[in-house]
């Protein structure tokens, strides 16, 4: 593997063509930190966000008034807001208003970390969209099938999780994948707040290295390479979720 | 692709090369010729890049600026930048000159062509609650520590002393986080430091530590830039030997540093 790693600085010193995260053993661990902070942050994201889509749609349909409201006032809050600025909302003013904890040097630290805010930010942000792309697939299943689970006694609750919801889920699976990449990307703007991602690793080399270039370079196939790998995935489950004949 | 379409295609490309180079070859033709010339500088760096309350950019880089500007008898504009990308924008022709706190390396000189002699010089320290008694750069190992994205010493201060480098886009991001107490210590330029502990509102902070990695700053124009470096050059040794970088930081409220009383003594 070092002869690998190796080859890489005689090409630098060769070719002028700088990737010090793969010769350099610190710099390829911060890149691989950045990596595997990226997939965390991506995977609780994408949890949190779908899972605030499918019960903000559940409360969307609800009969309580406030309820509806709540949820359309988190709509309209979080998608007509750039994710930068909640972002730092967040982690400079939410952040700093919460009661703090006693840290391990001495001092006083607010309750959530960097990483815990770009997670609950980043999800409320793509959970705002879901929400909206749940009903309209919740809107796309036929009224009479609806009304044929009521004739044979199913509660709303019940309704929506064994009829509505996997039909539903059918028809918004090409808008989910759209929102859900988008979010794989977003967690870039997590840079902005210092959560050790790949953009910020990225930057933090090109800082030292000056070599902007290549990091950009191999920045953009990285998240190529990643967003493929769920947009595959996505596809695959559209696939094996398919009904003949229907949708 | 055809031979013929081949060398049109190469020719067009040597060409426009050329004229690339012919354009940038005389950066002061083109000053004089626009009448301004645009030299980036910080913004969030009180005292020597900041802004005033209506929003004018202000401070010791800055004036230094408009004594270039009134040698070439141009106008002047400031462009700010931070340290992540004042060279992309000297490189990229955004700005003609980078007057920006700028520590003096090797790499960045193969990346813009930074003037002898250097005009200012600077370490790194650290700003931290007095309370936390910090003593030793050690004391830092495994504790976070804000840092601003791009500055050369997060490395080391990661690298040498095991500190976790936090770091923000600008200082008042960083600022407001150690504020918050999600850093133990801020990581920055000494003389920054030094501003900010005579700040009433900082009164319960310190600056601790031995300063480390004294560098001098280096002010930079394009790469073969020739005729405008050489200017600059003799600019720089006016400066010292004037004594008005001296002048600058009484008149900025810093106190005289020994880089730039020793510069004066040299060029006297």
């Amino acid at each position: 593997m070092d002869v690998i790693f190796e080859w890489f600085r005689v090409l630098y010193d060769e070719t002028s063509i700088n990737l010090p995260f793969l010769y350099d053993a610190y710099d390829r661990n911060r890149m691989i930190d950045g990596f595997f902070t990226t997939i965390r942050l991506s995977l609780v994201c994408l949890f949190f966000s779908v899972l605030i889509g499918v019960v903000g749609t559940w409360l969307q349909g609800s009969t309580f008034k406030w309820a509806r409201r709540i949820v359309n006032g988190y709509i309209q809050l979080f998608r007509n807001t750039p994710p930068l600025v909640q972002l730092y909302f967040f982690y400079f003013a939410i952040g700093t208003m919460l009661p703090t904890v006693e840290n391990d040097w001495g001092g006083q630290s607010p309750i959530l970390g960097s990483f815990a805010w770009a997670a609950i930010s980043l999800s409320f942000f793509a959970g705002a969209f879901n929400v909206e792309i749940f009903r309209s697939g919740i809107e796309a299943v036929p009224k009479s099938t609806v009304e044929a689970a009521e004739a044979l006694g199913f509660s709303r609750l019940q309704i929506y999780r064994d009829v509505t919801l996997p039909l539903a889920f059918r028809v918004v699976l090409p808008a989910l994948n759209n929102n859900l990449v988008n979010l794989v990307k977003t967690t870039t703007l997590a840079y902005a707040i210092a959560v050790p991602e790949m953009l910020y690793e990225a930057n933090q080399i090109w800082s030292d290295n000056v070599n902007v270039t290549e990091m950009m370079i191999f920045l953009l196939l990285a998240y190529f390479v990643l967003v493929g790998i769920l947009v595959g995935g996505m596809n695959r489950w559209e696939r094996a979720m398919r009904i003949p004949g229907f949708g | 692709m055809s031979n013929m379409t081949m060398n049109t295609f190469a020719s067009a490309l040597i060409i426009s090369a050329m004229g690339l180079t012919a354009a940038s070859a005389d950066v002061l033709d083109s000053i004089k010729e626009r009448g301004t010339l645009v030299v980036g500088v910080k913004a969030d760096y009180k005292p020597y890049g900041f802004l005033d309350s209506s929003g004018n950019i202000i401070g010791i880089e800055p004036d230094l600026a408009q004594d270039v500007a009134d040698k070439l008898g141009v106008e002047v504009e400031y462009v700010p930048v931070v340290s992540s990308n004042r060279m992309q924008f000297l490189e990229q022709g955004k700005i003609d000159l980078m007057i920006a706190t700028m520590t003096d390396t090797e790499d960045r000189r193969k990346v813009v062509q930074i003037v002898d002699p250097n005009y200012y010089s600077s370490g790194t320290n650290i700003l931290a609650l007095k309370s936390l008694g910090l003593k030793e750069w050690e004391d830092l190992r495994g504790k976070p520590v804000c840092g601003i994205q791009g500055a050369f010493y997060n490395k080391p201060t990661s690298q040498n002393y095991g500190a976790e480098i936090v770091a923000f886009t600008g200082t008042a991001e960083a600022y407001s986080a150690l504020k918050a107490g999600n850093c133990a210590a801020f990581v920055y330029d000494d003389s920054a430091i030094v501003a900010k502990t005579n700040d009433p509102e900082w009164s319960d902070y310190e600056m601790p530590l031995k300063t480390i990695d004294d560098a001098p700053w280096g002010l930079a124009v394009q790469l073969g830039e020739d005729e405008f470096a050489a200017l600059m050059s003799d600019m720089i040794t006016e400066w010292h030997k004037s004594g008005r970088i001296l002048e600058l930081e009484t008149e900025w409220g810093v106190a005289n540093t020994p880089f730039a009383e020793a510069m004066h003594a040299k060029f006297k």
